[in-house]
């Protein structure tokens, strides 16, 4: 029950991780100023959100490891985040696409573990709802610009819509974990809100004049632990620092 | 020599003097992230609710609370973090509003219960000119607690204290 949870927190707490790691690759690169800004405070709001849930988590796992070490420390496989966040970035398009297909997953996550029975996860829960509904804003004004744009955002948009959708099929499986934690009310069994994120993906992609891609039987594995090839590059940079100079503080 | 020990009073007067290190010209009470102080003999526990998970204002400030009471004489301080109920720009306080608005930034508006997936705009008054019908330029700005605004009429860009 202890290590599920443990499991359970940590999967919450990666995918925040690991995509404000994608997203701080813009630092510096994004179209324009404002969305440079724009990326990057996200990547602040994710990176916090996966602190606290590490931190969290560490305390549950009662094996005295702490956020860094959670965060920097493990090998790729014990990294549970989905594995639509951590592919690369892509154009401008497809990395707004993804902060959508994430952040309207998010919402409806935080929605429901706002009344877990964990009070500390209920809590990151009620806080971190706030900041996902801000992000799902601002990247779903964006899919509708670019998708409803010129003929070049257009096509743009419907690739990369067309390349994320299969990673969206993982979001939705459960497993024993998923559904231990559900049973025992600390955690929500994702399949239990795959049609509320159906129906804002939908009306967001029908208003940006996209067209929804059809499923495919191919169901990514990272919050298993498996991961696809860009995972060790990621983990690379994300550890550097931690690796050459164990123990470094800010 | 034993340190006096301070009121609870005492410590909120101490808060009142500590600003907010990204914006300084309101107090860390102002902004209303502490949500309360207890005292006990030779220390003082204070209870911060932090804004947005990311701000790296955080730890700052809680330096900075620490520094001033230990300077006031309140031997150990703790630092207690508080997520529930999650900080609202409902908390700032009432003089807060006229404190941004003088320092070129336009404060919160009331939070609208927000049932769309868009932005739904506001049009926060221009806070140097206080033309009304101001433009978003930005949804995000030099913080995670601004958006960046134009104003039309004097033509000056400024920050939205955004309400959440």
């Amino acid at each position: 029950m202890t290590n599920q949870h443990f499991i359970y927190l940590l999967r919450l707490a990666d995918s925040p991780l690991i995509l404000a790691q994608r997203l701080s690759e813009w630092c510096g690169h994004g179209p324009v100023l404002e969305e440079d800004l724009a990326l990057s405070n996200m990547a602040l709001d994710l990176i916090g959100q996966a602190r606290l849930l590490l931190t969290h988590a560490g305390r549950v796992e009662s094996r005295d490891r702490d956020e860094d070490q959670l965060a920097f420390l493990r090998m790729e496989n014990k990294y549970r985040n989905l594995t639509i966040v951590e592919l690369p970035n892509g154009d401008f398009g497809q990395t707004v696409t993804r902060n959508f297909l994430f952040s309207a997953y998010q919402v409806e996550l935080w929605k429901r573990l706002q009344i877990s029975t964990d009070t500390e996860l209920a809590a990151i829960a009620a806080k971190s709802i706030k900041e996902s509904t801000y992000h799902l804003s601002h990247s779903a004004e964006w899919v509708i610009r670019l998708g409803d744009g010129t003929e070049e955002s257009h096509l743009r948009m419907q690739t990369a819509l067309d390349q994320l959708w299969p990673y969206s099929a993982e979001l939705f499986t459960s497993d024993d974990t998923d559904r231990s934690m559900a049973e025992s009310g600390i955690g929500v069994d994702p399949s239990a809100f795959k049609t509320d994120w159906q129906s804002t993906v939908s009306q967001v992609i029908g208003e940006a004049t996209l067209t929804l891609p059809a499923d495919t039987p191919f169901v990514s594995s990272g919050k298993a632990g498996q991961h696809s090839e860009h995972m060790g590059h990621l983990l690379g940079e994300l550890q550097y620092l931690q690796r050459t100079f164990p123990g470094a503080q800010w | 020599m034993v340190a006096t020990p301070l009121t609870e009073e005492q410590a909120w007067s101490v808060l009142r003097t500590v600003p907010d290190p990204e914006i300084p010209v309101i107090s860390v009470t102002e902004l209303g992230i502490v949500r309360e102080i207890r005292t006990g003999p030779g220390e003082v526990t204070v209870v911060v609710t932090p804004t947005y998970s990311g701000c790296p204002a955080t730890e700052v400030i809680a330096a900075s609370i620490r520094d001033a009471l230990q300077a006031a004489g309140a031997g150990n301080v703790h630092i207690e973090t508080r997520l529930s109920p999650p900080w609202t720009t409902d908390w700032l306080a009432p003089q807060a509003a006229e404190k941004l608005r003088a320092y070129g930034i336009a404060p919160p508006g009331s939070r609208t219960a927000s049932q769309t997936i868009r932005f739904v705009a506001p049009s926060p008054q221009c806070p140097r000119c206080g033309e009304k019908k101001t433009t978003r330029l930005s949804e995000f700005g030099s913080t995670a607690c601004k958006a960046m605004y134009r104003c039309p009429s004097c033509l000056e860009p400024f920050e939205y204290f955004k309400p959440i």
